[in-house]
């Protein structure tokens, strides 16, 4: 109706996005960019490359099992990561949707409110349940069940609860949104035409909230995968996923050709995973999970 | 009320449900009240068990100035970041739902893609660009990652709640005779405000919080709050970083709380005026 008055000039609306469009394109795709051209850099030595172009780094991530060893590790944490989410998840999130407590914003919020608590503090207070002087082990001893502590710390099992601990928010609040948006009267015409209370979960509530399930796996296997912190905090030296082994490559040996080179792995591997599930569900659920 | 909750069967999955939940709520909880009583204890160690009640940890961390001088610099980062954000997330998400224009839905998934790529890759090729162009890591540029960073949450929720403001308010202010910039101003923003307040606060959390990508950003000799944390942990856990992480909850829990019950009384209050100017 209003096209007549140009209201809503493309040139205004460019005009309003150049920040953050400026913003995206000098630290978000040029980064990219430039990343993936240093990639063909070769390495003299720490801190030292030269831009004579070479496969060298490319050769090496594809020959030594070590970096193989490393991917397979991070995506086997993620995949583990992100199903135990799904499952764990889901209960919480069903609950919230299905109950007729009066304070359901309580619930709601108690799943926003870790979001706020820094995540290195949430990390690092694993220490005080897992550790030797840990509410767990220091518990067992008194009561006897055990005469030295459980090394339950810095191993695999508390790199994984610890990143459960960061991404079960993110997936209940996922399926909560997609339970959200169904029609409730489905349910109940279900039940009405004969279903068991368990039928009409099945054939109804379950297939309805699978958006919301798929977009908080993605999200929780590509944030595991690509984690820093948690590793770091409560895995040993052998615990250490992807993301350490960037750190480290860049950090540490000041390899930036090679760092660059298992960054753009990373990207890429996390991004067909991120690619395959657009192609099936588009973007849209993810975008609620992560507005909502 | 609920269909399912008929029938021994649905009465025991319900139970289970209800358990599951518990079990999820202690299990994100307990590590957390865990530390928080931990900063209390007398001992010299950090941890169990409690020998005594005491707040010397807290006194001994307002005498670390490290620590002090990372929570200034935290803090500030943090403003800045949230103020810059949420200015260039609405306008953002302002033009993302009233205009058409070409480009705009590659626009809008590019938009949310620092939320989704791990900060570690954001982090690494910031550096080489940085590196590549022969330039110094300096505050301004881990502000603008922090940025960076907020932006698609700053943008989804403005967004969010643009769609459900009806464009004829706008349309009237301009047809009698307002200017653009004082229709967003006078019409637009007004109705967003709640966004603006979530955004902002957000966005301040995520500056706040923010460690993987500020542990490749920051610049040679300034620590964050959480990369502070991180290289105190190295040594050892002891009482102290359990008073810090308590200090830190306290401060971002308490803002956007705060913040909230502010917003709520705001309407509220303004509920209990409209009546009146009416009369």
């Amino acid at each position: 109706m209003t096209k007549g008055w140009t209201l809503y000039d493309p040139r205004l609306a460019w005009m309003l996005v150049a920040p953050v469009l400026l913003l995206l394109i000098f630290f978000l795709l040029l980064p990219i960019a430039v990343m993936a051209a240093y990639t063909f850099f070769t390495f003299v030595t720490a801190g030292v490359e030269q831009s004579t172009l070479t496969l060298a780094n490319w050769h090496e991530f594809f020959t030594d099992s070590y970096y193989h060893g490393f991917l397979f590790k991070t995506l086997r944490v993620g995949a583990m990561t992100a199903l135990i989410c799904g499952v764990l998840g889901y209960f919480p999130a069903y609950f919230i949707w299905a109950t007729t407590f009066k304070h359901k914003w309580l619930l709601l919020l108690l799943l926003i409110v870790p979001f706020w608590i820094s995540f290195t503090i949430r990390t690092f207070s694993w220490i005080n349940i897992l550790g030797e002087q840990g509410v767990i082990n220091v518990a067992l001893l008194k009561l006897g069940i055990i005469h030295e502590p459980l090394p339950m710390l810095y191993t695999e099992g508390a790199v994984i609860l610890g990143l459960l601990h960061f991404l079960l928010p993110y997936m209940i609040l996922n399926v909560y949104v997609s339970l959200e948006s169904i029609d409730r009267t489905l349910i109940a015409a279900a039940r009405s035409m004969g279903c068991t209370s368990a039928q009409a979960f099945r054939e109804v509530t379950l297939p309805l909230s699978l958006p919301g399930l798929a977009a908080g796996l993605l999200l929780c296997f590509v944030l595991a995968a690509g984690s820093y912190v948690t590793p770091q905090l409560l895995g040993s030296g052998r615990d250490a996923l992807f993301g350490n082994l960037i750190y480290d490559t860049i950090m540490g040996q000041l390899n930036w050709p090679m760092g660059a080179t298992l960054s753009i792995v990373l990207f890429v591997v996390l991004g067909c995973f991120a690619a395959i599930y657009t192609r099936y569900m588009g973007m849209s659920q993810i975008v609620k999970g992560l507005g909502g | 009320m609920r269909a399912e909750g008929s029938g021994k069967e649905g009465r025991w999955a319900w139970r289970l449900t209800g358990l599951m939940t518990v079990l999820v709520y202690v299990f994100m909880f307990a590590p957390i009240i865990a530390t928080v009583v931990l900063s209390f204890n007398a001992s010299m160690f950090g941890g169990f068990p409690m020998t005594g009640f005491s707040l010397q940890w807290y006194a001994k961390l307002l005498d670390n100035e490290q620590v002090l001088a990372a929570f200034r610099t935290s803090l500030w980062i943090a403003l800045i970041t949230a103020v810059v954000t949420t200015a260039v997330g609405v306008v953002t998400a302002f033009a993302l739902t009233r205009f058409e224009f070409p480009g705009k839905k590659t626009l809008s998934t590019l938009v949310i893609l620092p939320a989704l790529v791990p900060e570690t890759i954001l982090g690494v090729g910031l550096l080489v660009l940085i590196k590549a162009v022969d330039q110094p890591r300096t505050l301004l540029l881990l502000v603008l990652g922090h940025i960076l960073l907020a932006v698609p949450y700053v943008v989804l929720i403005a967004q969010a709640r643009m769609v459900g403001i009806r464009r004829v308010y706008e349309e009237a202010a301009l047809s009698l005779g307002a200017s653009r910039f004082s229709t967003f101003r006078e019409v637009t923003l007004p109705l967003l405000i709640p966004a603006v307040v979530a955004g902002a606060l957000l966005a301040f959390t995520i500056s706040f919080d923010n460690t993987s990508a500020s542990l490749f950003w920051r610049p040679a000799g300034v620590e964050t709050m959480p990369t502070q944390i991180l290289s105190m942990l190295k040594i050892s856990i002891s009482p102290e970083i359990n008073a810090l992480g308590t200090v830190m909850i306290v401060v971002t829990v308490g803002i956007p709380l705060i913040g909230g019950l502010i917003l709520q009384s705001l309407t509220r209050l303004k509920r209990r005026g409209e009546p009146k100017e009416k009369t």
